[in-house]
């Protein structure tokens, strides 16, 4: 049952599922406005104006953009750790809020006082945005019991990374979920890198698909680069979550192409191994050449959107570098609700 | 944004070298092109390219040492655009110009944070008092499990989204029975027997309460919630702040809390000072059976995550709870036991059982010990012991947690900032004894505090022998 690729076969993989040219203009587009609002969040940390920890999405913009494509927006809930900039924008999160939230500023969606690591949308049901690792993963099996409980029909998309993968209190959730079979999604976004060790020196077993197996949670490798194959996974999976068989894994094989974050210069790994995902496997540049190779779009066509996104991306930086500061009265508020 | 500017790596970073230009004047670059490496004395890390455009010119020499963040390094120009007055820095920013502050450019600029002013007043919680008890309404003894047990029925009844779950509280009707009978009035879909995961459940139930519902978390002991520590204060406390007032966490973690009897160090322990300690957090430690109902129903109406501190030996305990429908405490009130005027007992919990036999004794010996339950760790209450050391100008704190940073420690230091001149003694603390909890009967006896205690600490703040 399990469709296996891997990142560097995928060129060959027979039966990859097409996209119409819809799909592909708008993965294209949500993959585009990760990419460039992360460059910008990067620079404009290189300028002081973002401060302590910003983790980057770069490279593995495909495998939030395919799963929100298959997923049903403002119903299906999702979570994931502090690698979250992308999720936000790809589920329809202001960018303006998101980068001034980077900055610390008053019109940040967490009014400045969450970060890069901390930011939450009840209306677009996104939870966040956590900052200890693996903690999303119960969280995010709780927000598929509330569902079940309430009977709503939402399934819950809980992402977390290879190296959240080896945290205990994931198997205990494993276990849970396919006990009360709670339609929650995992998708294990495998970047290869734990910060900086690689998953070979800290895990005993690297195929994490199979992670599930002792709860006998059924779990798929999916070529994580390629959004098209992202999409037809997630398809089969939130179905199975939301026809009520319980939980289902995706171990999405990815990249990241800057360190883990921006004070990391990634000397753990080889700068071929950086360049050879850039130029052969980059999500954005497949579904470009698709785009321009099918004759759907034109480069002046391409162009026009790419100066849209900039113009986003811009609006949302002058936003983030210009909106003031929280009020200092913003320290006291939002500890406790006033019965 | 034609000039690009020198990076910094990391919060801390202020100037570094730059090692390496990968790009000539002439060349065109595009976003994620690699222009420059920059080195510190931790790391070298390459300077990605953000726009495209061509490179104009090189305004810092690969080699220069000593570069300041945000000083323009190179000038990148975009399809139609020129190199003007506006693009073009002040002033060349090399190590000729160590302070690099005519250079910065106008969004940098404005980004320097404005001098913090101060951060205003910590809002002032003030407690509603205990509503009036209807004329005449009958009163019936209790014990505290089963106020506690009629508290989380009557709840689960009013509200379809308040659920219990945790280990043996279904099938086993509670390992402690406090959860008695509910699994056959609400059914499995509400009363949800876990596996043996504090750490998972815990964080599943937080999850479930960002999403609407309203769980009742029981640990069999607060001993095992260690395991689970981090969902409560990192997920459940602070979710309310972080997320700039938008998810809330509405729940209750509850179970039993301090030294049960004989069960050694692992399963004897008093987190009142732990989890009192954390913004965001409700901790409540009730000692009467009335108590017991009163604030366990609002704990579970409360739109804040609660630590709610049972007591094991204090569930068989009795006390008369008010008949009434609907008996509802304020959070955060304490409670003045008795009224006196030499000597202020304060405690809470299990410390209730010793300080209030303290009292029964040192009344007999002609001492107006004026004895207060503070029952509500956060928010405390610290009008209501303030006031009362304003009359008798003594304190005596009793509990059983450790003295380090204990909630004694906390009422002396609230006494001495808000009562100083008000004191004729020292604030004594009786409390556990700074060890691990003993197995032994004798040592464990030894560990605990103990009415002599009180006794004696009472006769030191009176300067009676």
């Amino acid at each position: 049952m399990a469709r296996k690729a891997t990142a560097t076969s995928a060129k060959t993989q027979p039966n990859v599922p097409q996209f119409t040219n819809e799909q592909d203009l708008d993965a294209f587009r949500e993959m585009l406005l990760i990419r460039r609002f992360e460059e910008k969040a990067g620079q404009m940390y290189g300028m002081g104006l973002i401060g302590g920890f910003c983790h980057l999405y770069i490279g593995q913009e495909a495998v939030v953009t395919g799963i929100t494509m298959a997923s049903e927006k403002g119903k299906d809930a999702q979570i994931t750790g502090y690698r979250d900039h992308g999720h936000m924008l790809v589920m329809g999160l202001d960018p303006k809020g998101v980068m001034a939230e980077l900055t610390g500023r008053q019109g940040g969606l967490s009014k400045g006082k969450g970060g890069s690591m901390h930011m939450f949308s009840n209306e677009h049901r996104f939870y966040g945005g956590n900052g200890i690792v693996g903690a999303q993963v119960s969280l995010g099996a709780g927000l598929a019991f509330a569902s079940k409980y309430t009977g709503d029909g939402s399934v819950s998309i809980a992402y977390f990374g290879d190296g959240a993968a080896n945290q205990g209190q994931v198997y205990e959730t494993f276990n849970m979920a396919k006990l009360w079979k709670l339609p929650v999604v995992f998708i294990i976004e495998n970047n290869k890198y734990a910060m900086g060790t690689s998953i070979e020196r800290a895990a005993a077993t690297t195929d994490f698909s199979k992670r599930g197996a002792s709860f006998d949670i059924p779990g798929e490798q999916v070529d994580g680069m390629d959004v098209r194959m992202v999409y037809d996974a997630a398809k089969r999976a939130i179905e199975h979550a939301r026809s009520g068989n319980g939980p289902y894994i995706l171990e999405m094989l990815t990249y990241r192409y800057r360190g883990h974050s921006m004070s990391d210069p990634a000397k753990y790994r080889s700068k071929d191994e950086v360049t050879k995902y850039r130029q052969e496997r980059d999500p954005i540049e497949q579904v470009r050449a698709r785009l321009i190779e099918g004759g759907v779009v034109t480069e002046e066509d391409l162009k026009k959107i790419e100066t849209e996104i900039r113009a986003i991306v811009t609006e949302a930086a002058d936003f983030a570098t210009n909106d003031p500061e929280p009020d200092p009265s913003e320290l006291w508020t939002d500890i406790t609700i006033e019965a | 944004m034609p000039q690009i500017l020198m990076p910094a790596l990391s919060p801390t970073m202020e100037e570094g070298k730059l090692a390496k230009w990968l790009v000539k004047v002439g060349d065109t670059v595009k976003s994620g092109d690699v222009l420059a490496e920059i080195e510190t004395d931790k790391a070298t890390m390459e300077v990605e390219s953000v726009d495209e455009g061509v490179v104009k010119e090189i305004l810092v020499e690969e080699g220069t040492e000593g570069v300041k963040v945000n000083t323009p390094i190179a000038l990148v120009l975009g399809e139609g655009e020129e190199v003007g007055e506006g693009n073009r820095p002040a002033a060349q920013a090399t190590s000729s110009d160590p302070e690099g502050q005519s250079a910065v450019p106008e969004a940098a600029a404005a980004s320097v944070p404005a001098e913090p002013k101060a951060g205003g007043e910590a809002p002032k919680f003030v407690a509603q008092n205990d509503p009036d008890l209807p004329e005449g309404v009958e009163m019936v003894e209790l014990t505290v499990r089963q106020a506690l047990n009629e508290a989380m029925a009557e709840e689960m009844r009013s509200d379809a989204n308040v659920f219990i779950m945790g280990e043996e509280v279904a099938e086993y009707q509670g390992a402690y029975k406090v959860t008695q009978g509910l699994l056959q009035e609400f059914g499995p879909q509400r009363v949800i027997d876990t596996p043996i995961t504090e750490h998972g459940f815990a964080g599943l139930a937080v999850g479930a309460a960002f999403a609407g519902l309203k769980p009742i978390v029981e640990f069999m002991t607060w001993n095992f919630a260690m395991q689970a520590i981090d969902q409560i204060i990192n997920s459940a406390a602070k979710q309310l702040y972080m997320s700039g007032g938008q998810v809330t966490a509405p729940m209750v973690f509850r179970g039993p809390n301090g030294a049960a009897a004989r069960v050694a160090a692992q399963h004897s322990q008093d987190y009142s000072a732990w989890y009192s300690h954390v913004p965001g957090l409700t901790v409540i430690a009730p000692y009467s059976a009335a108590d017991a109902k009163g604030l366990l129903k609002a704990a579970i109406r409360s739109p804040n995550p609660v630590v709610f501190l049972e007591n094991e030996i204090l569930y068989g305990s009795t006390g008369l709870v008010p008949k009434m429908d609907d008996f509802v405490l304020p959070i955060g009130k304490a409670r003045i036991a008795r009224k006196g005027a030499d000597v202020t007992i304060v405690s809470f919990s299990m410390g209730m059982r010793y300080a209030t036999q303290a009292t029964e004794k040192l009344v007999a010996a002609g001492v107006d010990v004026e004895l207060i339950d503070l029952r509500t760790l956060r928010p405390m209450d610290s009008d209501t012991v303030i006031e009362s050391v304003k009359k008798t100008g003594r304190l005596v704190t009793v509990e059983e947690g450790w003295p380090q940073g204990g909630i004694g420690a906390e009422l002396a230091a609230r006494v001495m900032e808000q009562a100083f001149d008000y004191l004729d003694a020292p604030v004594l603390r009786v409390t556990g004894k700074d060890v691990p909890m003993p197995y032994a009967a004798n040592l464990e006896k030894l560990a605990l505090p103990n009415v002599d205690e009180v006794i004696a600490a009472v006769n030191a703040v009176t300067y009676r022998s």
